[in-house]
């Protein structure tokens, strides 16, 4: 009797601990950054980026304080934030990695027209030569001032047949090129960007999404009444939510209107680059499509999938996406494998509440909170900096050297797939293919993988040659000689001059 | 078992069994025939092919080259991962013979059971080989484990077909009837499965309540 109470005695303390190694071990929170492997599954990660600040209108000394601003835009040192709210424009001046400085304010220029003022102006863009285009949605146009804030020109709702003419025109986010065409999203115009020449002249739609078409719905809509077709979504082509011109003159638009089957199924696209044109040239080379969260369902109070409401292109083709759903940073590279992801909705540094735009200076990266009214400073750390390191190393063609940064991001990260992969590029560069191969196979990466193998195959059988044709031959000549031998010895036994 | 091994005559029957499987799959009918009928079959090779298909399957998972099989190991579990051939196979078998059993179908359960097992040869044999050579082969030169492990299965499900219309004596057109039969019967057989494990579970819960309810009253 007492053995047994012993015995259950044991066995409620391994229950015990059993439960309470079990409750710590899920107590554990997931990491600021975080990345996807191979199979989708979350993987923590050192951060790749920290806030260096958050600054509201009292850090840049400002006398009315922001109001839902959504625009931003950096050039050089300069950083420009459309306070929508306010119907101004911000010039702030980056005077140091922390330092900010306000440079000018406006909300009115000067001019040969009836309106010198913005009514929410929603984004901005300036040009090389310092022109500034401010998409001025209110006043349904798009200006072009000089840099002493003169009227130059404007550029007006495009004159198509296929435009209602009743509809307002507005122009919600704009890009310029090198030579001063400017592209707009307006809200309301879903057949693409509008494009417009230097000289003011509309010149037509581009990259517009192809409209989704369904069988099921198709069907279904033939039947019913004229009310419950109105409430049934309607093919049309999804509008962009933004856009960014690269160093390269490749336009990325992100948007939002995309549902979770369809970008599962890779149907509709949450970012496409456009060429010139139109088309998506975008790679989608990583084991997931460009999307954001792979994980979609309920959690925490937010749905479906990441809601792409800006993006940034740094010169190192990696860009990175703004999830305004989750309030989340997502990086990707060129090759469409993600590098990072980060962020969260809240209130600590670092978080966000409603997230509108993202811009990059250098490889920092400025996020503007709309309803917060703060921009968001970020620094890559020593991880990010690794990251971006090994990255240049490689298309500088600098092999080894990215190798080694790679191995030292791997020792910060053991659970990073970009740094296996970087490793096994750098070896198969180098035409240590076997090494090359063992890296690829941990990270499940078969094209690379291939490339290794077959340059391995080839070295393997160049040197094996003379073996495997002794072993050819000796397979082929061996039951020949032997049968040979049979014969001969079979026609001596029968032959009439050994009989005795 | 191992007496019936040691017995040379007998050994030698089962090596006999064992090699007609070679016999079989390249003359289905003719080899199907003898293989019930002039007893040239053996339970024990038929379970050496059933137990040689099931390891070849479960090491496929760790030898096979990550370019065509990737396995998320902790998700792994060897045991379901076995049941998912032997169940089906056990439906098969049951399902076509209570069936065939009805119209007129000459082969016994056993005789069923055999000459499926006999019908899957081609899989360890094909299976085995291009394991091995899965791991020779780069991304562009796929295509060939494709075709080849899918011929390794068309192959098997026509042997099938082959072994049941010999088993039963059937003509081709109501081989191929009763083959679409067995599947549905193996739908039903599952469906009554499930029924029947709710109901237990429903009743072993009804009297635990029951039992609860008691010990509260007390």
């Amino acid at each position: 009797m007492k053995k047994k109470i012993k015995k259950i005695g044991l066995l409620m303390l391994c229950v015990m601990m059993f439960t309470g190694l079990s409750m710590t071990a899920y107590a554990t929170d997931r990491s600021y950054t975080y990345n996807y492997d191979w199979w989708g599954d979350v993987q923590d990660s050192p951060d790749v980026y920290t806030v260096c600040n958050v600054y509201t209108s009292t850090d840049f000394g400002l006398d009315v304080s922001l109001k839902s601003p959504e625009g931003l835009f950096i050039q050089g040192n300069m950083v420009y934030i459309c306070d929508t709210g306010n119907n101004r424009i911000i010039e702030l001046e980056r005077i140091s990695t922390e330092e900010f400085e306000v440079r000018r304010i406006y909300d009115s220029f000067q001019g040969d027209v009836e309106n010198k003022t913005f009514s929410s102006p929603s984004d901005i863009a300036v040009s090389e030569e310092g022109d500034i285009y401010i998409a001025d949605k209110g006043n349904a146009r798009i200006l072009k001032l000089d840099h002493d804030l003169n009227y130059l020109m404007q550029f007006d709702k495009p004159i198509d047949s296929s435009l209602d003419s009743e509809t307002n025109f507005t122009p919600n986010k704009i890009v310029i090129d090198t030579a001063g065409r400017v592209y707009c999203i307006a809200t309301g115009i879903n057949k693409g960007l509008i494009k417009y020449e230097a000289d003011g002249v509309f010149s037509g739609f581009v990259g517009a999404t192809k409209a989704k078409y369904d069988w099921v719905d198709y069907i279904w809509k033939k039947f019913a009444t004229q009310e419950q077709r109105a409430q049934m979504e309607s093919f049309v082509p999804t509008e962009y939510d933004n856009i960014y011109m690269d160093y390269e003159g490749f336009v990325y638009a992100v948007t939002g209107a995309v549902d979770r089957d369809s970008l599962r199924n890779e149907e509709a696209q949450a970012i496409r680059k456009l060429n010139l044109m139109g088309n998506d040239i975008l790679v989608r080379n990583g084991e997931y499509d460009v999307y954001g969260d792979l994980y979609m369902g309920n959690g925490g109070g937010y749905e479906g999938p990441s809601y792409f409401t800006d993006v940034t292109t740094m010169d190192n083709d990696v860009y990175v996406c703004l999830d305004k759903n989750r309030s989340r940073l997502f990086g990707y590279n060129d090759q469409g494998k993600m590098v990072f992801a980060c962020g969260g909705n809240g209130n600590m540094d670092g978080y966000f509440r409603r997230p509108a735009a993202v811009d990059h200076m250098g490889y920092d990266l400025m996020v503007l909170d709309s309803l917060d009214c703060s921009l968001t400073l970020f620094l890559p750390t020593e991880f990010g900096s690794l990251i971006y390191q090994a990255m240049d190393q490689f298309d500088q063609g600098d092999y080894d050297a990215s190798g080694e940064t790679w191995q030292k991001v791997m020792d910060l990260n053991g659970n990073y797939d970009l740094a296996y992969i970087g490793i096994g590029r750098s070896l198969l560069r180098q035409e240590r293919y076997r090494e090359a191969m063992d890296y690829f196979e941990l990270k499940y990466d078969d094209e690379n993988y291939s490339k290794a193998y077959k340059q391995y195959r080839k070295e393997w059988v160049e040197e094996h040659i003379v073996i495997i044709v002794i072993l050819v031959l000796a397979a082929f000549l061996i039951p020949l000689s032997i049968g040979r031998i049979k014969a001969i010895k079979h026609e001596m036994d029968t032959a009439d001059i050994f009989k005795v | 078992m191992i007496a019936s091994l040691l017995n040379k005559q007998k050994f030698q029957r089962y090596i006999d069994s064992l090699k007609f499987a070679l016999y079989c799959i390249t003359h289905p009918f003719d080899g199907f025939w003898d293989l019930t009928h002039e007893r040239r079959g053996t339970y024990a090779a038929a379970n050496t092919i059933l137990i040689l298909t099931l390891i070849v399957r479960v090491m496929k998972l760790r030898y096979t080259s990550f370019i065509f099989l990737n396995v998320y190991w902790e998700e792994l579990n060897i045991f379901l991962y076995l049941a998912s051939i032997v169940f089906p196979l056990s439906l098969w078998v049951v399902g076509n013979w209570g069936l065939t059993t009805l119209f007129d179908g000459k082969g016994r359960l056993g005789q069923v059971y055999m000459a499926t097992c006999y019908a899957i040869t081609p899989y360890p044999l094909i299976q085995f080989p291009l394991m091995i050579f899965s791991n020779f082969v780069t991304v562009d030169e796929a295509e060939f484990y494709a075709v080849l492990s899918m011929i390794s299965l068309i192959w098997a499900a026509l042997l099938m077909i082959a072994a049941m219309s010999q088993i039963h004596e059937y003509t081709m057109r109501k081989t191929l009837l009763f083959v679409v039969f067995s599947l549905f019967a193996m739908l039903v057989i599952i469906f009554i499965l499930m029924l029947f494990f709710s109901m237990i579970t429903q009743g072993i819960a009804y009297f635990i309540s029951l039992g609860r309810e008691i010990l509260f009253r007390l």
